[in-house]
C-alpha cells in the first residue's frame, strides 16, 4: 500500500509536477526510513544479551568511529539538496510565475461562504459584464485562470484538492495566484484554515467547463 | 548560608557538611514537606501529577473530538453532544493543554527538576525558592486555563495557534475564553522561564567536584539546550500575546487591517517561538532515551559529543525555520526558498542524533525491560514523524499537505512519541528512584504493546486522510462532498483512540500500586552508572548522605578489563580497580 496512492485525481497543469515531487520525497525518505527501522530491528534481534558475551566498548570518539554516523548524515544532506532543488523549481512555477491569464476571477472569502466575481469577456473587474456567484467557481478548461484572493473578515484558506491549490485569504491583503484546469467536471472546494463556527460548512464547487459551455454560462 | 551561593570553593565546603546542614533545614510537617516545598524532588512530583492530571483532561478532549468525527452528532459516554462552537473550543484546548500543560511540565518541570540535581551530584537546585515559585505560578496558570471552560461564551476556539483576526473577533462580547487563554499561556511561560533559570544555572555551577561539562549525562545537556531555546524564542510570543490582549480589550488594532494592523505579524511572532517549542519538547525525551538505551545495551552512548553539538546546532537552526508554517499564509512567496532549505537541513543534525542512538544498539548486550521497550519504541515511532515532516518542509509539496490531516498525523507522530513514549520511558526507568519501588513489569509490557498498536491505529488513518485531501479542524466531515469516503478511516482512528485509552488503565493501576507497598533496598536496580543511582531511593532532603565526587563520564559500560560491566561516575579509580590513565 502506497501512502500517496490516496491522492485525489490531479486536474491542474501543475498537479503532475507537484505529485511527482511528493512521490520523489516519499521514495527518498522511504528508503531512509526503511534503512533506519531495518537497522533498529536487526540490532534488536542480533544483539540480545548472551551469558558470558560482553557488549562492545565503542564510544564513537574520534573521526573514524564517528564517521559511522557522519557519513550517513552527509548522505542525508545530499538528499536534502536534491529535494530542495526540485521543490524550489516546483514552488517557483506555481507561486512565483504568472503566465498570461486568459480568464480573471476575484475570490472573496467571508464567514462562511465563497463569493466569486468572474471578470467576464472584457477581462475587467467592476464592469457590467461581471458575473458574481456564491459558492460556484466557473472556469473554462485548458485556460490560465488568474485569481485575486481576498477576505472580508478573518483568515480563510482556498483549498481545491484536485487542483493541488491552497492559498490563505488574509483580510487586508489581495493575494494573486493562478491555475489551469485541464479536465471538465465538478470538484470540491473547501476552507482549510479554521475561521469560526461555520468553518465546517464553508464549501464551494469548482465547475470546469468547455469554452463554449463557459461562454454560454457567462451570457446567462 | 544558602545553597544559592555559587562560588566553587563553598561548594567544596558543602561537600563536607552533613545533609541536615544543607542550605535550608529539612522542613517538618505535611505542608512544609509536600505542599509549599522548596525541595526539587517534591516540586518535580507536583509538576508530574499536575501534568498527568492535565494529560487525562487533554486525552478526554481527544476522545470527544474523535467521537464527533467518526459518529457526528451522536450521543457519547461522559459528554453531551457537541456543537460546532464547542468542537472548535475542545480541539483548541486539546492542543493547548497537550503542548503547554502536559509536555512542558512533565518533560521539563518534572524530569528536569527531579534529575538535574541528582545527576550532577548536587543537593538541590541553585535557586530553590524560585523553583517553588515556578510551580505555584504554573498551578495558577492551570487553574486559569481550566476556568476558561466556564466563562461566558466558553473556552477559546480559534485553534491552539489562535490566529487573528479570528481570535480577536469580538462576537457579542464573548471574548473571555480568549482572554483567559492568553493569560494562562503567559503565566505558564513565566513559570517555565523561572524554572528554566534553575535548569541552566544548576548544571553550570553546582556539579560535583571532578565533574566536567562533558561528564554531564546527555539528559542534562538536552534540558539545558531545551531551556536555552525556550528562553531565546519565547519573548516575541509573549509580546505578540500581549498585543492580542490589547486588541481584544482595548481595540488597539495591531492585528486588524481596518485599523492599519496586519494579522500576519502574529503568525511570525507565534511561529518564531512555535518551532523552537517543538524541540523544547523533543530534546528532553531524546535525553531520557539517551540515558535508558546505554543502560540496557550495557554500552557507552555512541558519539556523546556529536549528539550534544548536533542538538545545539539543531536548536540554533530551529530559530530560523519558523516561516515553514506559513508557506501558503500570504507572505511573500520569495521567502519560501530560504525557509524551506533551513527546514530540510535540520534533518542533518537530527539524523546524527538518531543514527548515534541506533549505533549504540550495535554490538550491545540488549535486555528489554519496560523502560527499554519505550525507548526503542520512541525511536521507531519518531522515525515516522521525522520522515513525514519532509513533505511539510518542502514548500511546494506543503501547498498540498498544509493544514490537512497529513499534518495532524505527522505532528502526532512526533509529539506522541516525544511526550508520551518519553514520559513512560522515564517513569518506568526512574520510578524506583522517585518512589523506592519498581513498577510492575507485566503491566508495563501490556501497557507498552497496547499503546503502540492503538497509537498507530489512531494516526495512520490520519496520514491517509490528509493525502486524500481532508483539511483539519472540520467539525462534521460529511458536509464536504469530496470527503464522503473518509468515514471508515475516521471510524478506524476513533476505535484506535478508544483502544489507546483502554490500554492506559494498566498504567494507572501500576502508578497507584507503585506508590504503596514495601520499598526496595537496592539503590541501583538497573545497574546504571549515572550519579542519581548513588542516592537513597527515594532520596531524602539533601539527596546524598555525603555529596559525591565525580571520577569519569556517565556511560562507562562494559569497559574491557573492568571488574563489572559498569563503572559508576562516583567510584574512585582505586576502588574501580582500573589503572589511572
Amino acid at each position: 500500500m502506497h501512502l500517496f496512492s490516496w491522492l485525489p485525481e490531479s486536474i491542474s497543469s501543475y498537479g503532475r509536477e507537484m505529485d511527482s515531487l511528493m512521490w520523489l520525497i516519499y521514495y527518498v525518505v522511504g528508503v531512509w526510513f526503511l534503512l533506519a527501522e531495518g537497522l533498529v530491528f536487526y540490532f534488536i534481534f542480533r544483539f540480545r544479551r548472551k551469558e558470558g558475551v560482553p557488549a562492545a566498548y565503542a564510544t564513537g570518539r574520534g573521526l573514524k568511529a564517528a564517521s559511522w554516523v557522519i557519513v550517513p548524515a552527509l548522505l542525508v544532506l545530499i538528499c536534502d539538496f536534491a529535494i530542495d532543488a526540485r521543490g524550489e523549481a516546483v514552488w517557483h512555477h506555481i507561486k512565483l510565475e504568472m503566465p498570461t491569464p486568459d480568464v480573471q476571477v476575484r475570490i472573496e472569502a467571508r464567514q462562511f461562504a465563497w463569493m466569486f466575481r468572474h471578470a467576464g469577456p472584457d477581462g475587467q473587474f467592476n464592469s457590467p459584464d461581471d458575473v458574481i456567484t456564491n459558492g460556484e467557481l466557473h472556469v473554462p478548461v485548458g485556460k490560465v485562470v488568474r485569481f485575486e484572493l481576498e477576505s472580508r473578515d478573518v483568515i480563510h484558506s482556498l483549498w481545491i484538492p484536485n487542483l493541488r491549490l491552497k492559498q490563505d485569504a488574509v483580510p487586508g491583503r489581495m493575494i494573486p495566484g493562478w491555475f489551469k484546469a485541464e479536465k471538465v467536471g465538478k470538484y470540491g472546494i473547501g476552507c482549510s484554515q479554521i475561521c469560526g463556527n461555520g468553518h465546517t460548512v464553508m464549501g464551494a464547487t469548482l465547475v470546469v467547463q468547455t469554452q463554449s459551455d463557459y461562454d454560454q454560462w457567462l451570457k446567462k | 548560608m544558602s545553597t544559592t551561593t555559587l562560588q566553587p570553593e563553598l561548594l567544596g565546603e558543602l561537600n563536607e557538611l552533613e545533609p541536615s546542614e544543607h542550605g535550608h533545614a529539612a522542613p517538618t510537617g505535611f505542608i512544609g514537606k509536600y505542599v509549599f516545598s522548596c525541595d526539587h524532588k517534591v516540586i518535580a512530583m507536583q509538576y508530574l501529577f499536575t501534568g498527568l492530571f492535565m494529560a487525562m483532561a487533554g486525552g478526554f478532549l481527544a476522545y470527544v473530538i474523535r467521537h464527533q468525527l467518526a459518529f457526528p452528532g451522536t450521543k457519547m459516554l461522559f459528554h453531551p453532544i457537541v456543537n460546532a462552537r464547542q468542537y472548535n473550543a475542545i480541539s483548541t484546548m486539546h492542543g493547548t493543554i497537550m503542548i503547554f500543560w502536559v509536555a512542558m511540565p512533565i518533560l521539563i518541570g518534572a524530569f528536569g527538576n527531579f534529575l538535574i540535581p541528582l545527576m550532577i551530584g548536587a543537593d538541590d537546585m541553585a535557586f530553590p525558592r524560585l523553583n517553588m515559585l515556578s510551580y505555584w505560578t504554573f498551578l495558577v496558570s492551570t487553574i486559569v486555563l481550566l476556568a476558561s471552560f466556564f466563562v461566558p461564551g466558553g473556552a477559546a476556539a480559534g485553534g491552539w495557534t489562535s490566529y487573528p483576526t479570528l481570535s480577536v473577533q469580538v462576537i457579542s462580547s464573548n471574548h473571555w475564553g480568549q482572554v483567559f487563554w492568553i493569560l494562562a499561556v503567559a503565566l505558564e511561560f513565566v513559570s517555565i522561564l523561572m524554572g528554566g533559570i534553575n535548569y541552566i544555572t544548576t548544571p553550570l555551577n553546582m556539579r560535583a567536584p571532578g565533574m566536567k561539562l562533558f561528564d554531564l549525562p546527555v539528559f542534562v545537556w538536552m534540558q539545558m539546550t531545551a531551556t536555552g531555546l525556550f528562553m531565546m524564542s519565547v519573548g516575541p510570543l509573549i509580546a505578540g500575546a500581549v498585543l492580542m490582549l490589547c486588541d481584544i480589550l482595548f481595540q488597539t488594532g495591531v492585528y486588524m487591517p481596518e485599523k492599519g494592523g496586519d494579522p500576519l505579524l502574529y503568525q511570525h511572532l507565534f511561529w518564531f517561538f512555535g518551532h523552537p517549542e517543538v524541540y523544547v519538547v523533543l530534546l528532553p525525551t531524546l535525553g531520557i532515551i539517551g540515558e535508558v538505551i546505554p543502560v540496557f545495551s550495557r554500552k557507552h552512548l555512541f558519539g556523546y559529543k556529536p549528539i550534544v553539538f548536533s542538538t545545539i546546532a539543531a536548536g540554533l537552526l530551529s530559530i530560523v525555520v519558523w516561516a515553514h508554517h506559513q508557506f501558503v499564509s500570504g507572505m511573500d512567496p520569495r521567502l519560501a526558498a530560504p525557509f524551506s532549505i533551513t527546514t530540510i537541513i535540520i534533518s542533518v543534525p537530527f539524523s546524527i542524533v538518531i543514527f548515534s542512538m541506533i549505533a549504540t544498539l550495535w554490538g550491545a548486550a540488549l535486555t528489554f525491560p519496560t523502560p527499554m521497550l519505550w525507548a526503542v519504541g520512541m525511536l521507531a515511532e519518531f522515525l515516522i514523524g521525522g520522515t513525514t515532516g519532509i513533505h511539510n518542509g518542502s514548500a511546494a509539496s506543503d501547498i498540498y499537505v498544509h493544514d490537512t490531516y497529513y499534518v495532524v498525523g505527522h505532528f502526532h507522530y512526533t509529539l506522541f512519541p516525544a511526550v508520551f513514549y518519553g514520559m513512560f520511558c522515564g517513569l518506568y526507568y526512574w520510578w524506583p528512584k522517585m518512589f523506592g519501588r519498581k513498577l510492575n513489569e507485566t503491566l508495563g509490557k501490556i501497557h507498552f504493546w497496547g499503546t503502540t498498536v492503538f497509537f498507530n491505529m489512531t494516526f495512520i488513518p490520519m496520514l491517509l486522510m490528509g493525502i486524500a485531501g481532508h483539511q483539519r479542524r472540520v467539525f462534521d466531515p460529511r458536509s464536504f462532498g469530496y470527503l464522503k469516503d473518509m468515514g471508515t478511516l475516521h471510524v478506524i482512528a476513533t476505535y484506535g483512540l478508544y483502544g489507546l485509552w483502554i490500554y492506559q488503565i494498566p498504567f494507572i493501576i501500576n502508578v497507584f500500586c507503585g506508590l504503596f507497598g514495601k520499598r526496595m533496598t537496592d539503590r541501583n536496580p538497573w545497574r546504571a552508572s549515572t550519579m542519581e543511582w548513588l542516592a537513597p531511593s527515594p532520596p531524602g532532603h539533601g539527596n546524598f548522605e555525603v555529596l559525591p565526587e565525580c571520577y569519569r563520564g556517565p556511560y562507562e559500560y562494559s569497559k574491557p578489563g573492568a571488574a563489572e560491566d559498569f563503572i559508576p561516575q562516583w567510584l574512585p579509580e582505586e576502588t574501580a580497580g582500573i589503572a589511572r590513565k
